[in-house]
């Protein structure tokens, strides 16, 4: 085997991990809050049908990015209204979201199956994407693999060194002291978790337009869930969730090129990869308790009350 | 600066004419009318839909609810379909109550569905008499098995039961894929990804006379019973209510998590087993690449609008059928795709959640005193 098929294996990671690093990035934010979305997987789905039905509409696949992260939003709106305002179940109504994203995303983009799309192509960075294999490696991708990484620089500094990402942590952590010294939390938490279905909505936006370009219902096949676990499996810290995505990125495109580099197993068995190994990475990251209790937001999932 | 001291902060902020207070104590009327209520709202956004559809919403009400059920055909096709959704729903349900969330019930009916299909292929014609007992019994056991895992990895190592039970969904459903596409495929279905049929011996036998409602239907009524035996009567299933409603008091009482996880896992897991191997021994009668329409996803929202009370369960599922039953007759007649009833299971669940708030707080029109008028001021 010669490195030249290593370096395509490795690019196209690239391509596959940054749906996951998009929305696993969302829904960080929204667990330092405090509030453990489950609806991932519906807001992508919703995100993936509205940006590629925009995206053929309109002919701009940038308008197709906005209104993608516009009906993440949207969607996002409807759990904050129900788990925040209206303090129901957090585990139910994430389920929910997912249910009932899987069916409007299937019911609105019924007409859009199966029509092509200008994908959105990788930019043509001169001289640096010419250099043998670092040049396909890291210089010849769409914008929205820099926006991602950028987006984890951003969110890594904002959590950690800045005035918003302390209330926003406070607010996760315990919000009643949040409260107690003022914080509007429930405020503080809607933003988070529109923030995440923004994100959601963008990253479902690029399985239907950049990775594989068309629309088809249930597209996202779990990707969703497997973003969640990133989360815990990054202990809700940006750049070890981007390493984590980068990781299943490979899992992921290394089972489609394995049939190509000879090995001999049913093809149902590969696809089965990156289920087993969310599961295995999840066993290895919770086998010591301590790293959970000492990393998780300590009011992830809780409701919380103001004004008693 | 913020608003703050607010119940429910976006009412207040609007400044509505109602407002919402927190109950004394919780409403036992809200708590049996939080369903229907939510059954009824689903029901009028249906309506709403259909007419933005350009469709004529009474044509399409009778369509949907009416024109499915009014053959003893219909009705057996109401309840043969409410079968597997209340079977997972009622294993669900006990494992919700314990505070333990296994949402892979798909696939717990999947792995049933094979390990029950492959006992009838291979066996079948071997087991005479015992041939319906012995695949039934290894559906719930190839459920068990797939539950098993979740229990294992969530009592032993703290691994979340809610992602390990859906990344399994998807193995389940690669497995059964893999099996019928290749060792288990038909050598004279030419060429089709599916097992050969079933012999006679293993198909549960039919209720009633014209229709294909068959005994896995009785067996989901009994387990009902069962199940509300086991709630309400033994120490096992107080155990398990304690350690969902109170971890904390629950560990002080001596009770075992542990216990109560496996337990969970094995009563939902068997019994979303029994619900595939009843499909593929039932309506099926072979294994195919596709063995439930997503009626292990479709029982978590089963679970809830039945308030995860064992008779809520029964109604809801016949609910959930008819919502499906209405679904194909709309993409028949009405050619509406087979997604809208998957949209309104969905909101089913979302008005449920809602209304669920009632039994818990109350509407009253607000007295706005005049301390809390200004912008800024709320209750204390």
């Amino acid at each position: 085997m010669n490195l030249a098929v290593w370096v395509t294996i490795a690019a196209s990671a690239v391509g596959a991990a940054t749906p996951l690093i998009l929305a696993a990035l969302g829904e960080l934010v929204t667990e330092r809050a405090g509030v453990l979305n489950l609806g991932v997987e519906g807001m992508m789905l919703i995100g993936a049908m509205s940006g590629f039905a925009v995206g053929v509409s309109s002919g701009s696949l940038w308008l197709g990015y906005l209104a993608a992260a516009a009906s993440g939003m949207l969607i996002a709106l409807l759990f904050g209204v129900l788990t925040l305002s209206l303090q129901t179940n957090q585990v139910a109504t994430g389920l929910a979201l997912t249910l009932f994203g899987v069916g409007l995303s299937a019911f609105a983009g019924r007409s859009f199956v199966g029509l092509p799309i200008r994908p959105l192509l990788p930019l043509r960075i001169p001289v640096l994407s010419e250099l043998p294999w670092i040049g396909p490696l890291l210089f010849h991708h769409d914008p929205l693999v820099y926006l991602s990484l950028l987006l984890c620089a951003l969110i890594a500094w904002v959590l950690k060194r800045t005035r918003v990402g302390l209330r926003l942590r406070a607010v996760g952590e315990s919000p009643e002291m949040a409260h107690v010294l003022g914080e509007p939390v429930i405020r503080i938490r809607y933003l988070a978790v529109l923030f995440g279905g923004a994100m959601s909505g963008i990253a479902g936006a690029y399985l239907s337009t950049a990775l594989t370009p068309m629309w088809t219902e249930g597209m996202s096949a779990g990707r969703g869930w497997i973003a969640l676990a990133l989360v815990v499996f990054g202990t809700w810290k940006p750049w070890r969730v981007l390493a984590g995505a980068y990781l299943f990125g490979t899992v992921t495109v290394l089972q489609l090129y394995a049939q190509g580099l000879g090995v001999h197993v049913p093809s149902e068995f590969l696809s089965m990869l990156p289920y087993a190994a969310t599961i295995m990475v999840l066993v290895a990251i919770c086998r010591d308790p301590k790293t959970i209790l000492l990393n998780q937001p300590a009011s992830l999932g809780r409701s919380f009350h103001p004004g008693y | 600066m913020p608003p703050r001291g607010s119940l429910v902060p976006v009412f207040d902020q609007l400044h509505w004419p109602l407002r919402l207070e927190r109950r004394q104590k919780p409403s036992a009327a809200m708590r049996i009318c939080s369903s229907p209520l939510a059954a009824l709202a689903m029901l009028a956004t249906g309506l709403l839909v259909f007419a933005a559809l350009g469709k004529d919403p009474v044509a399409a009400f009778r369509v949907f609810f009416v024109e499915p059920l009014n053959s003893t055909y219909g009705v057996g096709e109401l309840l043969l379909k409410a079968t597997p959704l209340m079977l997972c729903a009622l294993g669900l349900a006990v494992s919700y109550r314990a505070n333990v969330w296994n949402i892979g019930a798909e696939g717990q009916l999947t792995l049933g569905a094979i390990t029950g299909g492959g006992v009838g292929l291979f066996f079948g014609p071997a087991l005479g008499h015992w041939g319906q007992p012995a695949v039934l019994s290894a559906g719930v056991l190839g459920g068990m098995a797939w539950a098993a895992i979740p229990a294992l990895l969530r009592s032993r190592f703290r691994t979340s039961e809610i992602f390990v039970s859906l990344m399994l969904v998807y193995i389940a459903q690669l497995l059964l894929s893999y099996l019928v596409h290749g060792p288990w495929r038909d050598p004279a279905g030419q060429n089709f990804p599916q097992s050969q049929p079933l012999s006679d011996s293993v198909l549960l036998p039919s209720l009633l006379q014209g229709t294909r409602v068959n005994v896995g239907f009785i067996i989901a009524l009994v387990l009902a019973l069962l199940s509300w035996w086991f709630g309400t009567t033994t120490a096992a299933g107080f155990r398990m209510r304690v350690g969902g409603l109170a971890p904390a008091a629950a560990a002080y009482a001596g009770i075992s998590e542990r216990r109560n996880i496996w337990l969970a896992m094995m009563i939902s897991g068997g019994a979303a087993g029994l619900a595939g191997v009843c499909e593929v021994a039932g309506p099926i009668g072979m294994l195919q690449p596709v063995v439930s329409p997503g009626y292990g996803f479709a029982a978590i929202i089963v679970a809830f609008v039945g308030r995860l009370h064992p008779l809520g369960v029964v109604l809801a599922s016949l609910l959930m059928s008819a919502l499906y039953l209405g679904g194909e007759s709309a993409q028949m007649e009405l050619q509406l795709p087979a997604s809208v009833s998957g949209l309104f299971q969905g909101g089913l669940l979302f008005y449920l959640l809602a209304a669920e708030l009632f039994i818990g707080f109350r509407l009253r029109r607000a007295h706005r005193l005049p301390s809390a008028a200004p912008a800024g001021g709320g209750g204390a």
